[in-house]
């Protein structure tokens, strides 16, 4: 006895994927064999899965060329430190125009707050589809910190963000509103990316705005002449309960969440 | 080399074909491969247990689209294959409209179709490595397919008349 339950067109996908549950297989098929629209669906996409497969399958059966051998790999990833030497001078250029673009984009006499938040967004949009060169300095060089911190004109150190399951991966300098500005990289464990950016801004105190575009968003706020913006993946919520976090630490406040170690806390001496 | 190296090299072969029919250019397909691996060993201490096959699959997906977006600024690239006018018509011209057809597709939709037919990822798999929920996989399956199927219906001849 066959079940009579009409079929829908997710089941139609389900019985071409092999995913339909054994019992409903035999119903598919009888109303297969009397809907001739619905046979002619799916045998499209037993056709179109078959052109796919014919266009790219055998890639699969190609020798894998030296480059993406696991030995040439783990050798790329001992000589970081030459790349990271190429990538400074390559962001010297990059950050350049990165700055520019963020100037082009709100020329209409735009106020301080609004380039930093274009700035901060540019930059968030540009490094975090670097692949190899995401950041100038890493995270493990004790240089980091006290560098960007001369640079920026305040006391940096990155928050620390494990709650939230991302390492900082490390940072850059970039061209910022009026002065330089510092951009912290951090990645979730597939490969997702936030960054922070801060720089000197001169605008009264502002509490957390939410901004975003297609692609990412950015929690932003200003707070004793320097602005902070936190991007990263569309997510409102979460994006501002890091950002709180990020403040919290910032601020110097007993963070909420997770006691995080002394010298991991960012502060700021008074400015 | 020990198990996670070994499932890591055993993958390459099929990353290499998702990266191809993802991005249809073989060099840009391989340099999105090395990166995948080059972080998967980078965060081998963030990989407790499961499937690394899915692990590496999501790692692709994610690269692919932050390259997506830096490109959305720029001008969109033509391949210098599509210009190759006597390719359309030739015994290859059924391998081409499908590529055209998967270069039509939002990423997202096309990403999740060539996991389930190319890769063979099950429907809960597409849904981890895409992080949505798997009602989700299957309307983005959906529509996938009935665009394919209606620029495989009504472009192919357009295509077949540019000589």
């Amino acid at each position: 006895m066959v079940d009579q339950t009409p079929v829908t067109e997710y089941e139609l996908h389900l019985y071409v994927d092999g995913e339909l549950p054994v019992g409903r297989r035999d119903a598919v098929e009888a109303w297969l064999a009397n809907h001739a629209e619905d046979a002619a669906r799916v045998a499209s996409w037993r056709e179109q899965a078959t052109l796919i497969r014919q266009r790219f399958a055998h890639i699969a059966e190609e020798p894998v060329p030296d480059k993406l051998k696991l030995a040439a790999i783990t050798r790329t990833r001992r000589s970081w430190g030459a790349i990271a030497a190429a990538a400074a001078i390559a962001a010297f250029f990059v950050g350049g125009i990165a700055g520019w673009v963020g100037r082009g984009a709100s020329a209409a006499a735009p106020s301080e707050t609004e380039v930093f938040t274009s700035d901060a967004m540019v930059a968030h949009r540009l490094y975090i589809s670097e692949v190899r060169h995401p950041i100038e300095v890493k995270a493990e060089e004790d240089h980091l910190l006290p560098w960007l911190s001369r640079r920026v004109g305040t006391t940096l150190r990155a928050p620390d963000l494990s709650a939230f399951g991302l390492k900082l991966l490390g940072g850059r300098l970039l061209p910022g509103v009026a002065s330089p500005a510092a951009l912290f990289m951090y990645e979730g464990g597939s490969g997702e990316r936030y960054t922070i950016y801060c720089s000197k801004v001169d605008a009264a105190r502002t509490s957390f705005r939410y901004e975003d575009n297609t692609n990412f968003g950015s929690v932003r706020w200003i707070e004793g002449n320097y602005g902070w913006a936190l991007s990263g993946p569309r997510d409102r919520d979460l994006l501002k309960s890091i950002a709180s976090a990020a403040y919290d630490q910032i601020e110097n406040r007993p963070p909420t969440t997770k006691r995080s170690s002394a010298d991991q806390l960012l502060s700021r001496r008074g400015s | 080399m020990n198990t996670f190296h070994r499932d890591v090299e055993a993958a390459i072969p099929a990353l290499r074909r998702y990266a191809r029919a993802l991005t249809r250019d073989s060099e840009v397909a391989d340099d999105l491969v090395q990166d995948t691996l080059v972080r998967a060993l980078r965060s081998e201490h963030l990989f407790h247990g499961g499937e690394v096959r899915s692990w590496l699959y999501t790692i692709l997906t994610n690269l692919n689209r932050n390259r997506l977006r830096s490109l959305s600024r720029r001008p969109t690239l033509t391949p210098i294959e599509d210009h190759d006018v006597a390719a359309a018509t030739g015994p290859e011209a059924g391998g081409r409209d499908i590529e055209r057809a998967l270069e039509m597709l939002v990423d997202e939709q096309r990403t999740a179709l060539l996991l389930v037919v190319l890769e063979g990822l099950t429907y809960r798999e597409v849904a981890e490595v895409q992080g949505v929920p798997i009602g989700t996989v299957m309307s983005r399956l959906a529509r996938a397919r009935t665009q394919i199927k209606s620029y495989l219906d009504g472009e192919r001849p357009t295509l077949r008349r540019i000589k």
